[in-house]
């Protein structure tokens, strides 16, 4: 039974991996507007709200939790440090592949390094990013350095750690952002429901509650695939922390929506903006309902629940980054812009090689090392 | 800085200012009234109560364009002269200058695997040697012209002036996103020519610049706060852990 079903995943990543090669090979032979239903009503499409902005964002786990467990000295978040950091590392270098494929000339994507734009909110986020992922690459390192013996290198790299983990937030904090101040231009093009000067605040807290979420599933998918614990009492705290910040973001929300006049609109199903109220309401329902149904202890502490929970977060993020670069935008555009199959499959292959590549180095770097070793000595502390 | 009046009451639809564009530019024979990455002006009819009425569509020239603040390696720029120019040699294709244009202007080489963006160049080689556009140069009747800005903001008033029933009593493009160099006079409403009504009379850029302003104190704080907290809280684990040790010490003896 098991190996049918391993078999049965197997397979869909197989068909997944082919048809990305494909879509893969139309894209760089016949050019963007062959392989995507982009056009110059919809110039971003997919690859730019679902692979930057939503990859971007749910890697906001890994500098979250290295502050704090580095700056902060929370240190029994520590068994969750190589898992966050190693996940927010593979999402930044599947961020830069997926730009790679969205840019009309990638052979230019340096150029940002020496022709500088200060005006440009993309020309900071460039900066940021490549930056942070040199930070991202830092705070992972020791981990293969351990495994080849390099123990200079190794130490090198520990010694960094709070300026990295200090400096990882600042730059976080700036990019993540900026992903929503990119928009703020759009004042007469990007729908009411969206348009807030309280963009690049929405951003950062949705980007921290979502990678918080990020953390509690993948740890839930690692336990399953590796058959791990859980740390309960870990995961329960991250959970509470993102209730807070699910609360600031809602508050900020409805609070900037009142501010502007529009909670009227929100309430408007019917008419030409009717779609969008229907996405407005299934992003904040998907972000209200888990901060609520998590309050109670006992929901948290309840590894099926809470796991439910981070998922269906994790589902409002998308949806709300979606309903920013997409949704949003169509009723100015006049058109509706569905990825075409090609896109899909691209994003579909990029998420498979990422959880590929989590496997690989959970297989073959001590990623979940210190949990085990905490256990281990707790347990010979119970014998001794 | 030069500007360009188009003025659609004067416009009979001739179509030589689309030929004399595809000219200079060496594009392709013009068609269609949609603008293209390989046909930088279009001309459309409407019908009015007044009758047909032509019109141009055309890179607006903002004073502060929006897609070159949103270039994040300058491959747009806005001339002391007036075009706003593009360098494809630089330009990465991230397509932002296209979401960011309040006016939908930007057009995208699709098709192209050395893609570039198309849009009126306001022939910038004409104009730094003193030149005229070359699509007010062949116009006939005057709906198209091209000179000083602040002399075309001179001439427009006068029109209005003079022929108060012929107009609207607006210039367009004198202030909206803080003024652009092609300005319209036209005797139906704008929104009629697909020009946007809603738009703010400050510059775009604005409104990511003041986002963008916060940056350096932001760091400073989030710096400084970083700082303290690693410190409050290092010292805080410090005590706890040292009256930890004195109940045990104490016990032990």
């Amino acid at each position: 039974m098991m190996r049918l079903k391993t078999l049965f995943w197997r397979l869909v990543a197989l068909a997944i991996l082919a048809a990305g090669s494909y879509a893969t090979l139309v894209r760089f032979t016949r050019g963007l507007g062959a392989a995507t239903n982009l056009s110059d009503r919809a110039p971003w499409g997919l690859w730019i709200g679902f692979d930057v902005l939503c990859g971007v964002g749910l890697a906001a786990g890994g500098f979250a939790i290295t502050t704090a467990v580095y700056v902060l000295h929370l240190e029994h978040w520590r068994p969750v440090v190589r898992p966050a950091v190693l996940t927010a590392f593979l999402g930044y270098l599947l961020v830069v592949v997926a730009l790679i494929y969205d840019l009309g000339r990638p052979w230019n994507i340096w150029r940002p390094v020496v022709l500088w734009n200060p005006r440009s909110v993309m020309f900071e986020v460039a900066w940021c990013v490549m930056l942070y992922t040199t930070v991202l690459a830092v705070e992972f390192a020791p981990v293969a350095f351990d495994r080849l013996g390099w123990e200079r290198a190794s130490r090198a790299c520990r010694a960094a750690i709070v300026p990295l983990a200090a400096a990882g937030c600042i730059l976080s904090t700036l990019h993540q952002s900026s992903l929503g101040s990119l928009y703020l231009i759009l004042p007469g093009k990007l729908h009411p429901l969206w348009y807030s000067p309280w963009l690049p605040w929405l951003f950062w807290l949705s980007a921290l509650a979502a990678g918080l979420a990020m953390v509690i599933f993948e740890s839930g998918m690692s336990s399953r695939a590796f058959g791990r614990a859980l740390e309960m009492d870990i995961l329960d705290q991250l959970a509470k922390a993102m209730v807070v910040l699910l609360g600031l973001f809602l508050f900020l929300r409805f609070w900037d929506l009142g501010s502007r006049g529009q909670l009227a609109a929100a309430l408007r199903f019917g008419g030409p903006g009717g779609q969008q109220t229907v996405m407005f309401w299934l992003e904040t329902v998907l972000l209200a309902a888990p901060a609520l149904l998590a309050l109670p202890a006992g929901v948290r502490r309840d590894p099926r629940r809470l796991f439910t929970l981070a998922t269906a977060v994790v589902g409002g993020f998308l949806v709300h980054r979606l309903n920013v670069s997409i949704t949003a935008l169509e009723a100015h555009a006049g058109i509706r812009y569905f990825p075409s199959w090609m896109e899909v499959a691209v994003t579909l292959m990029l998420v498979t090689l990422g959880v590929w590549a989590f496997r690989l180095a959970v297989l073959h770097l001590p990623v979940f090392e210190s949990a085990r070793r905490k256990r281990a000595t707790r347990t010979q502390a119970c014998y001794a | 800085m030069r500007g360009l009046l188009l003025d659609a009451s004067r416009c009979v639809g001739c179509g030589a200012c689309l030929a004399a564009c595809a000219e200079q530019n060496g594009l392709p024979e013009p068609c269609g009234t949609e603008l293209t990455a390989r046909q930088f002006t279009v001309l459309r009819k409407v019908v009015g109560r007044k009758g047909e009425v032509y019109y141009r569509r055309l890179c607006m020239h903002c004073l502060d364009p929006a897609c070159a603040s949103a270039c994040p390696v300058g491959a747009l720029k806005k001339t002391p002269e007036g075009p706003v120019v593009y360098d494809a040699s630089i330009c990465m294709g991230c397509r932002y200058c296209i979401q960011a244009c309040p006016f939908d202007v930007p057009r995208y080489d699709w098709n192209s695997l050395t893609p570039r963006l198309g849009k009126c160049t306001f022939c910038a080689q004409r104009l730094s040697s003193g030149g005229l556009t070359a699509c007010a140069e062949v116009c006939p009747t005057g709906a198209s012209t091209c000179g000083e800005r602040e002399a075309l903001l001179k001439e427009a008033r006068a029109r209005l002036a003079a022929e108060p029933g012929r107009y609207l009593p607006r210039i367009y493009g004198e202030h909206e996103v803080g003024g652009t160099s092609v300005l319209y006079l036209s005797p139906v409403p704008f929104r009629v020519l697909g020009l946007p009504e809603n738009l703010p009379l400050e510059p775009l850029p604005q409104f990511t610049g003041r986002a963008l302003s916060q940056i350096p104190p932001l760091v400073g704080a989030a710096g400084l706060a970083l700082a303290g907290l690693w410190w409050l809280t290092g010292r805080k684990q410090e005590v706890a852990r040292s009256e930890n040790r004195k109940p045990a010490d104490r016990g032990s003896r």
